[in-house]
């Protein structure tokens, strides 16, 4: 029987990472995210997880540890936000090049500077090219949902990749939703037994991690990592539907929403989506053909299957909460790569939004939407790369 | 069709038999040449214990020599060596002269 809660979004996750109770978790606090593992740590104390908890003197550190400890044959979480991932940087590209199954709950927030502590999705897109599979999440609920679908694909044997659990800070990670947790028994069930792949504790088995791989072969392992990631894909699939089959809950590569028979249609990420979809209800209300796409997968990216869903739209606006300056926003970037799946692309938009946690509003949804109206009918765009919501 | 080589790697590079390092003859890298000079050695074995790999070759508690295929020319054990009497026992010498 699930258990309905109001939670937050990072007691969600804490909760999954409590039922799926690690070998291994070494953190280094860091707003928002601190709260997520302050009550990891607290499960820990109170004798609800076995998990060795290590205490370490940065996120550089704390990845390291996970790095370590994963190698040795142990199942491993962590989470960090913003300046933390930023400092765990190289340590990210060691994680996913020695193909280490470790979870890692981001709770998105803006890197400085200017300093900020508030959702915006710069630390993750920062990240997006370290080899990571990146999962993003619309509320407490896919978080939670999320992070319990991540170890299986994380530790799926064809894979054995790290993964990003994506959730926007303070708008999820601090506010209380509506979640329905799964029984303990069910989780534990659904992730299993934790299986090793090559372990150094194996003592009668030596081996090493890390070597040198001078030119002769650096390529080779590089060309064999990107084999794995075209793999993702259906792993995912595979462990959403047995999700399913456990939560009633649905879960693909993406979100379509009221895409099917769109003219307009919004690509946005993570909770600014729950918002704009119910924008888009709006414009159905009023007749006009709006639908929504938000993508799950972001590494690795299903250009294929988004181009599907996407080939009958006439206008198509992506949202960044993320700025590559100087460049159009990450998101935007992909959806580029979408269009070269297509014989016919959509006329497309980039709209850069709620950057250092400013709030996405209804009525920015509204307006872009009707930008989108307007380019449809008269297949004009008067400019690609545009910021919403800035203060006049 | 022949399996390209990529395929065939161990996931995450890791290497899977042990003491494989041995196959990896560093000595080529080497631009200085420490020579042994027997005669000034007074087998303290500070050599021994400071080389960075294990290119110092010790018999029966005595240094005896250096392992060419290994030692990088590093020249720790020439600074470490203590000699007799003033002289060392290990000199570094400019390859190929």
């Amino acid at each position: 029987m699930a258990k309905i809660v109001a939670v937050t979004g990072n007691e969600a996750v804490a909760e999954a990472l409590r039922q799926i109770n690690p070998d291994v978790c070494a953190a280094y606090p860091i707003t928002p995210a601190t709260d997520l593992m302050q009550r990891f740590a607290g499960f820990v104390s109170n004798g609800k997880v076995d998990t060795e908890l290590v205490l370490v003197e940065s996120e550089h550190s704390a990845m390291s540890a996970c790095i370590g400890a994963a190698a040795a044959g142990g199942r491993v979480a962590t989470a960090t936000s913003s300046q933390g991932l930023a400092l765990m940087w190289e340590m990210l590209f060691i994680a996913a090049g020695n193909r280490l199954p470790i979870v890692m709950p981001l709770v998105n927030r803006a890197l400085s500077a200017p300093l900020n502590i508030h959702g915006d999705h710069s630390d993750s897109m920062g990240a997006r090219d370290s080899g990571w599979i990146q999962l993003y999440s619309e509320n407490a609920q896919e978080a939670y949902d999320n992070t319990v679908q991540a170890f299986r694909i994380a530790e799926n044997m064809d894979i054995r990749l790290p993964v990003m659990v994506c959730l926007d800070g303070f708008i999820i990670s601090h506010s209380i939703e509506r979640v329905e947790y799964i029984d303990d028994k069910d989780v534990k069930n659904f992730v299993g037994e934790y299986k090793q792949m090559n372990p150094l504790l194996d003592m009668d088995k030596p081996k090493s991690y890390g070597p040198l791989i001078l030119p002769d072969l650096y390529m080779e392992y590089k060309r064999a990592q990107h084999e794995v990631m075209t793999k993702v894909k259906d792993v995912v699939l595979n462990v959403a539907a047995d999700f399913e089959k456990l939560s009633k809950r649905k879960y693909g590569l993406f979100e379509a929403y009221r895409l099917d028979d769109a003219d307009i249609a919004l690509v946005i990420l993570n909770s600014a989506a729950g918002t704009a979809k119910d924008v888009v209800d709006q414009f159905r209300n009023k007749g006009i053909k709006a639908g929504l796409l938000k993508p799950r997968l972001f590494r690795p990216f299903p250009y294929e299957e988004v181009a599907d869903a996407i080939k009958n739209v006439k206008a198509i606006c992506v949202m960044d909460r993320a700025d590559s300056f100087g460049a159009y926003g990450p998101l935007f970037i992909e959806l580029c790569g979408v269009a070269l799946h297509l014989q016919e692309r959509p006329l497309m938009i980039n709209k850069i939004y709620g950057l250092g946690g400013r709030d996405f509003m209804p009525d920015q949804a509204e307006l872009v939407l009707n930008e989108l109206v307007e380019i449809a009918k008269t297949g004009k765009i008067k400019t690609v790369k545009e910021y919403i919501g800035v203060r006049e | 069709m022949k399996e390209p080589l990529w395929k065939k790697l161990t996931p995450g590079s890791v290497v899977l038999e042990a003491g494989s390092a041995v196959k990896f003859k560093t000595g080529s890298w080497r631009a200085f040449r420490p020579k042994f000079i027997e005669e000034n050695c007074i087998h303290c074995l500070f050599c021994w214990m400071f080389c960075p790999d294990m290119a110092v070759i010790v018999k029966d508690g005595k240094m005896t020599g250096f392992d060419y295929d290994y030692c990088k020319g590093c020249g720790i054990c020439a600074f470490e060596c203590p000699g007799k009497k003033g002289n060392k026992a290990i000199v570094m010498e400019e390859e190929g002269k």
